[in-house]
C-alpha cells in the first residue's frame, strides 16, 4: 500500500532558497539550491509523491484488483500504516539527504566559482600592465603621453564595469529556482574562455618573447576592457532586455475557485516565466480563503449520497478509481458507474433550489451585517478628534496617542466586525492586533471610516495580509516541457502549493501585418444622397 | 427641359387627368414618383438635364388609375391640381397628390416625345 506521509519538500525537483548572495563581481551560475534554514515546520505536508518534470503519472500503485485468489496470492506489506517508513520513502530520505548536503556543496561551490572569475577579470588588465614592469623592467621603453593617456582610460573604463556589474549582478535574489539559468551559464562560459584565451596569447607572444613595446602592452589590455564591456552589453541585452516585449499572453487560473488573470510576457523560459507569475500572484489575486469552497464539497456530497451499488453476481466490485485492473473489472466499473450517472439523473433533485434560497438568505445576511458595521465604525470614529495645538493643554491623561486612541474606540466596534468576519468567513485572515495596528494607522492618517473598512469588506491581494499567510510557502513547477526551454504557444504548466494550485497556459499574441492609406485632407467633401420613391 | 433662372419655364405639356381608385381606407392613383428640391437630380434615370430637379413619374401600377389615364414612365409632372411642381420638395408633392379630400386630380405633365409630336404635326400642317 502506498503511504501518503512523505516529505514533499525534500524533493530535488522542487525547489525554494531564500537566495544565494553573489560575492563575485560577475557571478553567473546560478545553480539554485535549497538553503537549510528554509524548512520549517509548514513545509512538512502530508502530499503525494511530487510528480517528475515529465507528467507521468508515479508507477506505484495501490492494490491491484482482487481476483478470486487474493487471499493466496497477496503479499502483505507490513508497516504500512500512515506513520511508518516503506522502502521507497527510506531511499528517498536518503537520497534526500545527500542532495541537501551535496546542494550545499554546490551553492558554496557556485560562489567560490563566481568569486574566482570576478577576481581573474577584474585584475586581468592590471596584471597585464604590471607584469612587464617586474619580468623586465630595464628591457622596457618607457611609456610616452599617448601611453599614459591609455592608463587613464584603463582606469575609468575599469570603474564604469565595475558600476555595471555592481549594478547588473549586485541585486538580492528573489528566488530559487529548479534548474540553473542558462543564459547566465553561457555568459560565464563565454567571459570565462575569453579571458583565458587572452591569458594564453599574452603568455606566449610577450611574456615569452619579452616584448619591450609597453605601449603595445597597454593597448592590448585596453582592447581587453573594451571587449569585457560589450561583454557586459551582451549580458544586459540577453538577461533583461530581451523579455520586455511581449509575446505571450498568459491565463492563470486558480485551481480553487476559478479565479483568472491574464498576463503579458515576453520570451521566456518556463521557469522564469512561473517566476514571473508567482510574483503577480502575490500582488493580483485575492487570497485563497479555504473556508468558501466548503458549501459545493457538501454540495457535491449529497448528489450521489443515498446511491448503493449492490452487484448480484459474486463477483467482487472494483472502484472505478483503480489503474489498469483487468478488462472485466474495468468493464463492471464503468458500467457501475454509468448506472449511477442514470440513477442520479433520474431523482428529482432539488439542490438547485436550495442553492438559490440559501444563497440569497446569505446575500441578505451579509448586507445586513455590513450596514450595521458601517454604522457602528461611523459612530466610533467621532468618538476621537486630533487634538489642535492651541486648545489649551489637557490633563495628560486625556491625551492619547494613535495606539492609544484605537484601543479606546475599538471595542465599540469589535462586535460588529467580528460577527461581518464571521459570516464573510473572513475571521481566520484578521487577528485583533492587526485590526487594531490598522485602526492606529486609519487614526493617524486621518482616514474616514470607509477608509478603514475597505480592507475588511473586500478581499485583498495576498500580500496584505500578515506574514504568515504567504511566507514559507513552496511552489513546484509541474510541466511537461524542459523546464529551462522558452515558452511556446499552446504551452502549459501547473505551479503547485500547498493548498491549491495555479494553471498556466499560454497563447501567442498574433503577428500583425499593418498597410498604410493616406487620406488628402481636401479630399473630405459631401453631397446629398436622398433619392427617395414615394408610391402615390 | 433645361431652364434658364429667374425667366419663365416654356414646355409643352400635355394634361392628364386620374380618377383615385379606392383601396380599403386609402385612395391611391398607381405610380411612384421621385425626385424634388431636396433630392438628388444626378440620380434620375429620366431626366434629360442631370441637374433637372422636378418631380418625375418612375412607376406605374400595371392597371392601376394612371396608366388608364394615359401616365407614362418618365413623364415630368409640372402642375397638380393648379399647384406647380417643379420647384417642391419630394415630400410636398407626395402631400400635394394624396389630398384625401380630393378624389381626382388633373396633372400638367410633359415628356420628350411631346415636342416631337407637336413638331411633326406642325411641319404636315404649316399653315394653320
Amino acid at each position: 500500500m502506498d503511504t501518503e506521509s512523505t516529505y514533499s519538500g525534500y524533493s530535488h525537483h522542487s525547489g525554494r532558497s531564500r537566495g544565494s548572495h553573489r560575492h563575485g563581481e560577475r557571478s553567473r551560475d546560478r545553480h539554485k539550491s535549497r538553503s537549510k534554514d528554509s524548512r520549517s515546520e509548514k513545509s512538512v505536508t502530508i502530499n503525494s509523491p511530487p510528480a517528475e518534470p515529465l507528467l507521468g503519472d508515479s508507477s506505484v500503485r495501490g492494490e491491484q484488483v482482487q481476483d478470486d485468489n487474493w487471499g493466496e496470492t497477496t503479499t502483505a506489506v507490513t508497516g504500512t500504516s500512515e506513520h511508518s517508513l516503506s522502502q521507497e520513502d527510506i531511499v528517498r530520505i536518503t537520497k534526500d539527504l545527500e542532495d541537501s548536503v551535496g546542494l550545499d556543496c554546490r551553492r558554496y561551490v557556485t560562489r567560490t566559482i563566481a568569486v574566482i572569475l570576478g577576481l581573474l577579470v577584474f585584475f586581468t588588465p592590471l596584471a597585464f600592465l604590471v607584469l612587464p614592469h617586474i619580468l623586465w623592467p630595464e628591457k622596457l621603453k618607457s611609456c610616452g603621453t599617448a601611453c599614459e593617456g591609455l592608463f587613464i582610460s584603463v582606469a575609468f573604463k575599469l570603474l564604469i564595469l565595475l558600476l555595471a556589474v555592481w549594478a547588473l549582478f549586485f541585486r538580492p535574489a528573489r528566488a530559487g529556482l529548479p534548474r540553473v539559468f542558462v543564459f547566465r551559464i553561457l555568459l560565464a562560459v563565454l567571459v570565462f574562455l575569453f579571458v583565458v584565451s587572452y591569458w594564453l596569447f599574452y603568455s606566449v607572444r610577450i611574456l615569452d618573447s619579452q616584448d619591450d613595446n609597453y605601449q603595445g602592452i597597454v593597448q592590448y589590455a585596453v582592447s581587453l576592457v573594451d571587449a569585457l564591456l560589450f561583454i557586459h552589453y551582451l549580458a544586459v541585452v540577453l538577461l533583461e532586455l530581451r523579455q520586455l516585449q511581449p509575446c505571450f499572453s498568459v491565463c492563470v487560473t486558480r485551481s480553487t475557485d476559478g479565479e483568472t488573470r491574464h498576463y503579458n510576457l515576453g520570451q521566456l523560459s518556463i521557469q522564469r516565466a512561473a517566476l514571473a507569475i508567482i510574483e503577480h500572484y502575490y500582488c493580483d489575486f485575492p487570497i485563497h480563503n479555504p473556508a468558501l469552497l466548503s458549501a459545493s464539497k457538501s454540495r457535491a456530497a449529497k448528489h450521489l449520497a443515498g446511491l448503493k451499488v449492490y452487484n448480484v453476481d459474486g463477483e467482487f466490485p472494483a472502484g472505478p478509481a483503480e489503474g489498469p485492473g483487468n478488462p472485466a473489472a474495468a468493464g463492471i466499473a464503468q458500467s457501475q458507474s454509468r448506472a449511477m450517472i442514470a440513477a442520479a439523473a433520474r431523482r428529482r433533485d432539488t439542490s438547485h433550489n436550495e442553492l438559490y434560497y440559501e444563497e440569497a438568505e446569505h446575500e441578505r445576511r451579509v448586507r445586513k451585517r455590513r450596514a450595521r458595521l458601517v454604522v457602528a465604525v461611523e459612530e466610533a470614529f467621532t468618538h476621537i478628534k486630533r487634538m489642535q495645538e492651541e486648545e489649551p493643554k489637557k490633563a495628560p491623561g486625556d491625551v492619547m496617542d494613535p495606539r492609544e486612541a484605537a484601543q479606546a474606540i475599538f471595542p465599540s466596534m469589535a462586535r460588529a466586525l467580528q460577527k461581518y468576519l464571521r459570516t464573510t468567513k473572513q475571521q481566520h485572515c484578521h487577528s485583533m492586533e492587526s485590526i487594531q495596528q490598522h485602526l492606529a494607522f486609519c487614526i493617524t492618517n486621518n482616514m474616514t471610516p470607509k477608509a478603514f473598512l475597505e480592507s475588511y469588506l473586500t478581499p485583498g491581494p495576498t500580500l496584505q495580509y500578515g506574514k504568515d499567510h504567504w511566507l514559507g510557502r513552496r511552489w513546484t513547477l509541474i510541466s511537461e516541457a524542459s523546464v529551462t526551454s522558452g515558452l511556446k504557444d499552446g504551452s502549459v504548466f501547473v505551479l503547485k502549493c500547498v493548498d491549491f494550485s495555479l494553471v498556466v497556459t499560454t497563447k501567442k499574441i498574433p503577428y500583425i501585418q499593418m498597410s498604410e492609406e493616406y487620406i488628402d485632407p481636401k479630399s473630405h467633401k459631401f453631397v446629398l444622397r436622398l433619392q427617395s420613391e414615394t408610391s402615390v | 427641359m433645361s431652364f434658364v433662372p429667374g425667366q419663365p419655364v416654356t414646355a409643352i405639356v400635355q394634361r392628364i387627368e386620374i380618377q383615385k381608385l379606392r383601396q380599403g381606407e386609402n385612395l391611391i392613383l398607381g405610380f411612384s414618383i421621385g425626385g424634388g428640391i431636396d433630392q438628388d437630380p444626378g440620380q434620375n434615370p429620366f431626366s434629360e438635364d442631370k441637374s433637372d430637379k422636378g418631380i418625375y413619374v418612375t412607376r406605374i401600377t400595371p392597371g392601376g388609375p394612371a396608366e388608364v389615364a394615359g401616365l407614362k414612365m418618365g413623364d415630368k409632372i409640372m402642375q397638380v391640381n393648379g399647384w406647380d411642381m417643379t420647384m417642391v420638395t419630394h415630400d410636398q408633392a407626395r402631400k400635394k397628390l394624396t389630398k384625401r379630400k380630393e378624389d381626382v386630380v388633373r396633372l400638367l405633365i410633359t415628356r420628350k416625345s411631346l415636342e416631337e409630336t407637336v413638331k411633326q404635326s406642325m411641319g404636315c400642317h404649316p399653315k394653320q
